[in-house]
């Protein structure tokens, strides 16, 4: 527990040093999101239908851009090989490198959210179960992207390869988030796409790490 | 058992007998099932004539997960005991599986629109099965992604066992939703809930097609273990000449 603490302050402190990687992130989410009008048009009833879709859509992208540099520095300086011979199972590692990457791009994104929501006039009834499902599927997406950094640590091209490997795995988030904020718009019971998603939560914090330290540790064979 | 086979000269003499036995009869199976299903079944009363796609759809979407499971146990085979042969079967399965998979898709599309109306829908098994396609090309690219072919395979197993939480969702994806793709309607507590002149082809093209990817198989492991050979060897040339 303590190895996890120290981890997590770790990459929080470098993160915060750079902390123009997370704007950059979140910059990307907006960009992205805003993107659509300009192709669709700006009729508002379509962008209000839109807006659960897009949101999560451009979210996951945006998660996809930052995983690519989770592993590699460390992989690059030895610092991984370090944590590697050090006391801590590397699950530790993989956990505390996935909760340090929901805290400085999750966490923003989640932040964002609403904001996007905002400007495609998301009825008013949505904007909790957004952030609801951001926040219970934010998690996931960086418990199994860990997984994806980890499997492409020194592969060629390995940013687009990550997005194969990774964007198959978490649709069903993309599913039940989108469709939880639909049914709160409509007036329906969204209970059960929360508890899906919360689900898949508790099954990523149990599994994934474990698939990242194998993974880990094959990089560093 | 498994360990005796650990040695590539042994497994090829088991490969060698076992080849006829697949290949005969798997290419006998589907000639005869080919025949059953073009001309000798009913057409079906709703259907009509493009019934007969669903002998090649049907076994092929079963193969595509029966593929993918034989991929996943022998990945997992490859990581816990390091199998020597475990990752090559693993390597040979993968295109195998990606084609049955692009098969059943793609006559599952030419079904869907006659009888749909469409060529596309997205339900929840047409969904899955696609995510299972991506899951095959994932292996696949991440198995040549890395300069070092053993840090690959190794990978892509990883991947492999992850990927594997899929194959129950798909199996049951028409169970959990209720959607336009229609329910198993062959393996049932109740027994079969088509009639045996439809069956029949279909359990001939089913076990054909087993058979079929069986050869398949055995004969890409003997390809990519004698590639992997040629490899040593030329590697060993290279030495040899930097020696001298």
């Amino acid at each position: 527990m303590n190895a996890l603490a120290l981890i997590l302050r770790r990459e929080i402190r470098l993160s915060m040093r750079q902390a123009g990687d997370s704007a950059i992130i979140v910059l990307f989410f907006v960009l992205a999101a805003i993107l659509f009008p300009f192709g669709v048009g700006p009729e508002p009833n379509m962008l209000a239908r839109m807006a659960p879709g897009v949101v999560w859509v451009t979210a996951l992208l945006a998660a996809m851009l930052s995983f690519e540099r989770l592993f590699a520095p460390d992989y690059e300086d030895g610092s991984l090989e370090q944590l590697a011979l050090g006391p801590a199972p590397l699950e530790t590692v993989a956990l505390a490198k996935a909760a340090a990457h929901w805290l400085t791009t999750g966490f923003p994104l989640m932040i964002a959210a609403p904001l996007i929501a905002l400007l495609y006039r998301l009825p008013d009834a949505g904007y909790n179960t957004l952030l609801i499902t951001m926040a219970l599927g934010t998690p996931t997406i960086s418990l199994i992207g860990t997984v994806g950094a980890a499997l492409t640590l020194g592969a060629r091209r390995g940013g687009v390869l990550l997005s194969l490997l990774v964007i198959p795995l978490i649709i069903p988030i993309l599913i039940f988030g989108t469709a939880a904020i639909d049914a709160a718009i409509g007036g329906y019971p969204f209970r059960q796409h929360l508890l899906l998603l919360g689900g898949f939560f508790l099954g990523a914090l149990v599994l994934t790490p474990i698939a990242t330290a194998a993974a880990l540790r094959q990089a560093l064979e | 058992m498994i360990q005796k086979y650990a040695n590539p000269a042994r497994f090829n003499r088991l490969a060698a007998t076992l080849l006829p036995w697949f290949a005969w009869p798997a290419a006998i199976l589907i000639f005869a099932g080919l025949y059953f299903a073009l001309f000798n079944s009913p057409p079906d009363y709703q259907q009509g004539e493009s019934v007969r796609i669903m002998y090649v759809h049907v076994p092929s979407a079963w193969m595509a997960l029966f593929v993918y499971t034989c991929m996943a146990i022998s990945c997992a085979v490859g990581l816990i005991w390091k199998h020597p042969l475990a990752h090559i079967a693993a390597q040979a399965a993968a295109p195998i599986g990606a084609c049955f998979t692009f098969v059943c898709l793609m006559t599952g599309s030419l079904w869907g629109k006659p009888i749909w109306g469409t060529w596309w829908v997205w339900d929840a098994r047409l969904t899955s099965v696609l995510i299972l396609f991506f899951l095959y090309l994932g292996f696949l690219a991440l198995q040549n992604a890395f300069d070092d072919p053993a840090r690959g395979e190794r990978s892509a197993a990883i991947l492999a066992l992850v990927g594997l939480i899929n194959v129950p969702i798909i199996h049951y994806s028409v169970v959990w939703w209720n959607t336009l793709h229609q329910p198993a309607s062959v393996i049932k507590m109740a027994g079969p809930a088509i009639h045996s002149s439809m069956l029949l082809p279909l359990f001939l093209m089913a076990i054909g097609f087993k058979l079929y990817f069986l050869t398949l198989l055995l004969l890409r492991m003997k390809a990519l273990m004698m590639a992997r050979r040629a490899r040593g060897m030329s590697m060993a040339q290279l030495h040899h000449q930097a020696a001298e």
